[in-house]
């Protein structure tokens, strides 16, 4: 056992020791805190007003202008002139914009306004919301309704909130932050599977290639020289996402405070996080993403035993990787819509598919006994990858210039030692 | 030392080892020798339980083959490769470490070698930045450097200039006066002559000839001489206990001639013939060489 500890030691150094490990360790993060800070910006830009907007009204209805109310940083005004000239007014200054108003306002599409540049949001939104008001208030006077009543009564604000009955009593089952979690959950998983399992089979191929591997299964057997390198890569892959979600959090934070805004998509997704069960989350995230790993990496390895070189890999790595694809491609298109069909619960069942799977089911709370049939199958078949893959790699390593099919590896199973 | 008895790997197509049996002894420098594809590697990969023989069973020091041998043997395989991405001082630390030794002790030791071999400058080196030549040496040192009682080379002298061959012969003698049994493989006759005690000839999976080098080429004796002698070249007329094999070389008025004694006589009875009749610089028994002994047996065993 020492001489796996040994093996790890040196397949998680070389690799955390790396300066690409390094760089990416810094800029996967701040690519978030850029591309937050660049969202809130344009955000920003486009929504707020910075400077006056003089709105000339051409309003050949005669039902509107007088009635826009001056806001902050937009000023009505009502011009008796053209359209053609108001609009040829508004094409000099790129402050002035011209509203149209026919007659018929009523035909969908037929109020424009017309600006130099695009029309802010918050301008046009300004404008709709007045003319409906306007619109609503001339109505209610033709049918003859009093106005200032309906004014004087206090609107309610009344928002539905979804309540889910359990056993536990009943819970606030807000689906909102569950979505945005199982989806984040279900890409991490996928994601770290992929980089980390293709990670083992390039440093099974290098082994091989450069011919160490005999030097080195002259010292240890080579199940203990695959273990070693399965389980020192994890610890790198722990490694990286525990420095990215640490750093994320911080940069978020500092994101929040540099960009002060509210609608920034990081703050909202903190506030997001900060409504679910964190901690039974991430440990199931841990047991998916370790047990998962394990299962897929083992794989990888076999595959990286039985070839010669990296371009080589892709008729094994396409049922490899079937799997998770799909189950991928599903979580993010319906899985999280209908976390409790028949097909999400099969596919959190089976080992090859549950790690992406469960984790999008989890923020659904599965039933007990789902979940720990999944986890216990996950050990299982962990352990049986584990065992398959081992078999095949002590023959492939030393296996040079043969091209291998599936039924060549079949053969290689029953070899004897 | 090294006991192998009855030793069988199948492999899909072809039987690599038919009941190979060998035995080396401690202290003894062993050469494995046999054209390319005999079986060779597949024997030494057994010994370094590599692979495991369909059947068979070899003995280390008395007792079966076990984990526990790793350590006392150290491999160099005939294709060298180490990490190239990986410094050298700390990668043949890690290799020595995996062999049981400390990192402390290896340290040491690892030191001492690159001081004797002028490597010294290497440490913080890449594989990869090292010639090709630089990268057997420390392959070497790396084989070497746990101190096993049994070192096992694979074609060691193969990518080594004839300037660091010499280098590494010597220390694989100087190895082997300290105690290191040696089994090495090779098809590079002149270098066992040179170095080997015994010898196994492998030949299409089966050991053909084997035992110490010197019985071996004495049991190849066929009566064979050079003469040498100055004057006037002799005629032969059928009186003389030999006969000539091949021509006669003559240098001005020295003259070489190879001679097969009759049955039954003795080189006594050469010189009492030729001493009356010309003046003899030379007579030498002329010993096959393994090269020779090679060449033949191997041809012999279609």
């Amino acid at each position: 056992m020492n001489k796996v500890l040994l093996i790890i030691q040196r397949e998680y150094l070389t690799r955390v020791r790396k300066k690409s490990f390094i760089i990416m360790i810094f800029v996967v993060p701040l690519l978030i805190l850029v591309m937050g800070g660049a969202i809130a910006l344009i955000a920003k830009n486009s929504t707020q007003l910075t400077n006056l907007q003089v709105v000339n009204v051409v309003d050949n209805s005669g039902i509107f202008a007088k009635k826009l109310q001056d806001v902050p940083n937009i000023k009505f005004t009502l011009v008796h002139q053209d359209i053609n000239e108001a609009k040829a007014m508004s094409k000099k200054d790129e402050n002035i914009s011209t509203l149209y108003i026919p007659a018929d306002y009523n035909k969908q599409g037929a109020i424009q306004i017309f600006a130099k540049k695009k029309s802010p949001l918050q301008l046009t939104d300004e404008i709709q919301k007045q003319m409906n008001d306007i619109d609503f208030n001339n109505s209610m006077i033709q049918h003859h309704i009093d106005t200032a009543v309906i004014h004087s009564i206090k609107k309610a604000d009344i928002s539905v909130n979804a309540v889910e009955i359990t056993d536990k009593g009943d819970k606030d089952a807000n689906i909102g932050p569950n979505i945005a979690i199982s989806i984040a959950c279900a890409i991490f998983i996928y994601l770290a599977l992929f980089i980390y399992g293709s990670q083992v089979m390039r440093g099974v191929i290098e082994e091989k290639t450069s011919r160490i591997i005999e030097v080195i299964i002259s010292s240890v057997k080579p199940f203990q020289l695959m273990l070693g390198k399965i389980i020192g890569v994890g610890l790198v892959g722990l490694t990286q996402f525990s420095a990215w979600i640490i750093l994320s959090v911080i940069s978020s934070k500092i994101a929040g405070h540099v960009f002060n805004t509210p609608q920034s998509p990081m703050v909202s997704a903190m506030a997001v996080i900060q409504t679910i069960p964190f901690g039974y989350i991430l440990g199931c995230f841990l047991f998916y993403f370790l047990t998962g790993y394990l299962l897929y990496s083992a794989l990888f390895a076999a595959v990286g035993s039985a070839v010669d070189s990296e371009t080589e890999t892709q008729q094994f790595m396409f049922p490899i990787t079937m799997p998770l694809l799909f189950t991928y491609i599903l979580s993010v298109s319906v899985l999280f819509r209908a976390p409790d069909s028949a097909l999400a619960v099969w596919l959190s069942i089976i080992p090859f598919t549950a790690p992406v799977a469960m984790m999008v089911r989890l923020p659904f709370d599965p039933p007990v006994w789902q979940l720990a049939l999944s986890m216990s199958l996950m050990v299982v078949g962990f352990l049986f990858t584990t065992y398959v893959a081992a078999r095949i790699y002590r023959v492939g390593i030393l296996m040079y210039g043969k091209k291998v099919n599936f039924k060549e590896l079949g053969k290689w199973f029953f070899y004897k030692e | 030392m090294l006991s192998i008895r009855h030793i069988v790997k199948q492999y899909a197509g072809h039987r690599a080892l038919d009941d190979v049996s060998l035995e080396v002894e401690s202290g003894q420098i062993f050469g494995l020798l046999g054209p390319n594809g005999a079986g060779k590697t597949s024997l030494i990969r057994i010994v370094n339980q590599i692979t495991a023989p369909d059947s068979g069973e070899v003995y280390f020091d008395g007792q079966k083959l076990n984990q526990s041998h790793i350590e006392r043997i150290g491999y160099l395989p005939e294709e060298r490769g180490l990490y190239k991405k990986m410094e050298i001082g700390e990668q043949m630390i890690y290799l020595a470490r995996l062999k049981g030794l400390s990192r402390d002790e290896a340290n040491k030791r690892l030191k001492f070698w690159f001081k004797k071999l002028d490597m010294e400058s290497w440490w913080k080196k890449k594989i990869e930045e090292l010639s090709k030549g630089m990268q057997q040496k420390a392959q070497f040192v790396a084989t070497v450097l746990h101190e096993p009682d049994l070192i096992i080379l694979d074609e060691p002298f193969s990518g080594f200039d004839p300037v660091n061959a010499e280098v590494i012969k010597d220390e694989i003698l100087e190895l082997n006066r300290k105690g290191a049994t040696i089994l090495f493989s090779t098809h590079r006759m002149e270098s066992v002559e040179e170095l080997c005690d015994s010898i196994a000839l492998i030949h299409k999976s089966h050991k053909i000839l084997d035992g110490k080098v010197k019985h071996i080429r004495n049991s190849y004796r066929n009566e064979v001489y050079l003469v040498e002698y100055s004057g006037n070249p002799l005629s032969f007329n059928g009186a003389q206990p030999f006969d000539i094999i091949g021509e006669t070389i003559s240098d001005e008025d020295r003259h070489t001639i190879r001679i097969k004694l009759h049955g039954g006589r003795t080189s006594n009875d050469v010189l009492q013939y030729l001493i009356p009749q010309t003046h003899i610089n030379m007579l030498q028994e002329v010993i096959p060489s393994m090269n020779e002994i090679f060449i033949e047996k191997v041809n012999l065993k279609p």
